[in-house]
């Protein structure tokens, strides 16, 4: 992969700011839902969705398709707002999130949503699931990559590390992971609840090759997914610092905005703010 | 607590109380204690109260070794992850040790709503009731659940509380004695019983009313423990009656109905008629609506109970 214009940057940055309000609007439609971890997020997902995966909305089911498991499932409306952008299913979709009867499940459904590879919601899932598509990519012979994103938070579930092992085990450098490391989980901050630190050297004594970066510079994840993506005999674990609530003041780095829906007064302000 | 309350909100009150006057309780939550009320046990009692973080596996073996250690844990998280999410943590270090582990798992059923269908569990009395060793108790009101958390206190050996997230109104009459493993007659009838527990006894009893309107006379029986089952008061009511509608937020398949059928296929054969969750997930939306829509409702239950009363025509 090669190095990121600036003017790329600026594409993405535009986008970005699009897709968080539609994840503030989702959310308030909904009046329920998880704006923090959604907005730590999406940087991640944006990257993966418009640079790097290859994937096709036409082609849905294509078995050579890149795969994505959100395990922090929680984070759904910035997934949902991507794959409605991308074009898997129509952005009329997004009002009807958490409603009786919308294909938008308050976590993600793999038999109700196009473009969704993975049901989560469950935390500490998704790495197991992720392991079993890449080594089916590896049986089928088939070029595919695997990503998956975990919250850390999520990383104190003891099958994370199970996973962890498997994909070392297995050498499956068909697989990219990231950690949404915002620091933040919801019962506070994660070193004060029950601290998985030091994150970066467990993944490493675990077997992976280990990458940090900023989860909201968009050039540093390029890069570091590219390195990932070229890296031979283990999987990458791209640690991604990030900020819950990212792109809101009032919700940055706030537990308060883990998993509650803006009121109008606050949507409104928070639509201001991504304006600029 | 004689108002509109959530049973989750009853149960974190319940817990400060219970922690005032036993100083062997400790409760352990899995970064859910906002959510699950146990943040009130926290607040009070920070010493005697562990957030496992989001791991409720090790949560779970934790309580076991405490309980093996004299202290009696109170375990809370959502109902999903309190069961299911770690069965043979429960089954091996909590009921086959009958270790005396409190499992209050908040969020049960559908009325959990929005988050959707792998947020609320709906198989949650069947996995708990078939171990051995377990108690399983799933209160009906606030207060109920106050009682409930102190008679659990008291019992020795493994608990299973199920409780919920939305506010519900006052059902059983005030007074009334409580006692693990004896079912409550809330309303006498000849033609043909309700059995409930949790939110469907407040929808037995408008069922009945409704059956009254119609010329039926219904009895509506509240178990809230639905392990050990009062076997004496079922099997009494089923001869009174000769009919049985059971009701819960659960899957029809091993929960109360389950429980109850077990019973009277081998005792005294009836017609029975479960009301619950048919065998399928949950989906998001409003608890309002999804009770609805998955046939929880007073009109669905006077359906069943007049099924239950053709059948019992055709049997005798
Ligand atoms: C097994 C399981 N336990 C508990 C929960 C409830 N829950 C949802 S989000 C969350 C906190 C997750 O924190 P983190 O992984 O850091 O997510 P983020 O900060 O990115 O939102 C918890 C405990 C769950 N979804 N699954
Ligand atoms: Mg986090």
């Amino acid at each position: 992969m090669q190095a990121i214009s600036a003017a790329t940057v600026e594409e993405l940055r535009l986008k970005a700011r699009k897709l968080r309000k539609d994840v503030i609007t989702m959310i308030y439609e909904a009046g329920s839902g998880h704006p923090g971890g959604a907005l730590s997020v999406l940087d991640i997902l944006v990257v993966l969705y418009y640079k790097v995966m290859n994937i096709d909305p036409q082609i849905e089911k294509n078995p050579h398709r890149d795969r994505l498991v959100l395990s922090k499932g929680h984070a759904c409306p910035a997934l949902y707002a991507v794959l409605a952008d991308k074009g898997f299913f129509p952005p009329a979709y997004l009002s009807s999130l958490r409603k009786i009867g919308s294909p938008l499940q308050g976590h993600p459904d793999m038999r109700k949503t196009p473009g969704i590879d993975m049901s989560t919601g469950s935390l500490g899932q998704g790495l197991s699931a992720a392991n079993g598509m890449a080594l089916a990519a590896r049986l089928n012979q088939s070029l595919y990559r695997t990503y998956v994103i975990l919250g850390d938070g999520e990383s104190q579930e003891g099958q994370v590390w199970e996973a962890a092992m498997t994909s070392a085990h297995y050498r499956l450098d068909n697989l990219t992971a990231f950690l949404d490391y915002n620091g933040l989980q919801i019962d506070g901050w994660i070193r004060d609840v029950k601290s998985p630190e030091p994150l970066a050297d467990k993944w490493r004594a675990f077997g992976w090759h280990v990458l940090e970066v900023d989860g909201h510079d968009y050039a540093s994840l390029l890069e570091a997914i590219g390195r990932a993506n070229s890296y031979k005999g283990a999987p990458t674990m791209i640690i991604a610092h990030t900020v819950k609530g990212k792109g809101i003041s009032f919700m940055e780095n706030q537990i308060d905005w883990h998993g509650r829906a803006p009121n109008k007064e606050e949507y409104e302000k928070a639509l201001a703010e991504l304006e600029h | 607590m004689r108002e509109e309350m959530a049973t989750r909100e009853a149960y974190g009150k319940a817990l400060v109380k219970l922690g005032r006057n036993n100083s062997k309780v400790v409760v352990l939550d899995a970064d859910l204690s906002k959510s699950t009320k146990t943040v009130l046990f926290a607040e009070e009692f920070p010493l005697r109260f562990f957030d496992m973080g989001v791991a409720e596996a090790d949560m779970m073996g934790t309580a076991a070794g405490l309980a093996a250690s004299g202290f009696i844990p109170y375990v809370s998280t959502f109902g999903v992850f309190a069961t299911g999410r770690v069965y043979d943590q429960i089954r091996s270090s909590i009921a086959y040790t009958k270790l005396n582990v409190k499992i209050a798992a908040s969020h049960t059923g559908i009325t959990v709503g929005e988050d959707g269908a792998s947020h609320q569990s709906i198989e949650d009395i069947a996995l708990m009731r078939v171990l051995p060793n377990m108690t399983v108790v799933v209160p009906a009101d606030a207060q109920q659940t106050c009682l409930a958390v102190e008679a659990a206190a008291k019992h020795e050996g493994p608990v299973y509380l199920r409780l919920g997230r939305p506010k519900v109104p006052p059902v059983i009459p005030e007074g009334l004695p409580f006692e693990l493993g004896k079912a409550q007659l809330l309303r006498e009838g000849d033609d043909l019983v309700f059995i409930a527990a949790g939110i469907t006894v407040k929808l037995a009893l408008e069922a009945a009313s409704l059956m009254e309107g119609q010329g039926i006379s219904a009895a509506v029986v509240n178990v809230h423990t639905i392990k050990p089952l009062d076997e004496a008061l079922l099997l009494q009511l089923a001869q009174k009656t000769g009919a049985i509608v059971t009701a819960e937020e659960h899957s029809v398949i091993g929960g109360l109905g389950g429980a109850v059928a077990e019973l009277i296929s081998e005792n005294y054969p009836v017609p029975v008629m479960r009301v619950g969750i048919n065998d399928c997930f949950g989906e998001s939306g409003s608890p309002k609506e999804l009770l609805q829509k998955y046939g929880l409702t007073a009109e669905k239950m006077v359906a069943a109970g007049r099924a239950a009363l053709e059948k019992k025509a055709r049997v005798y």
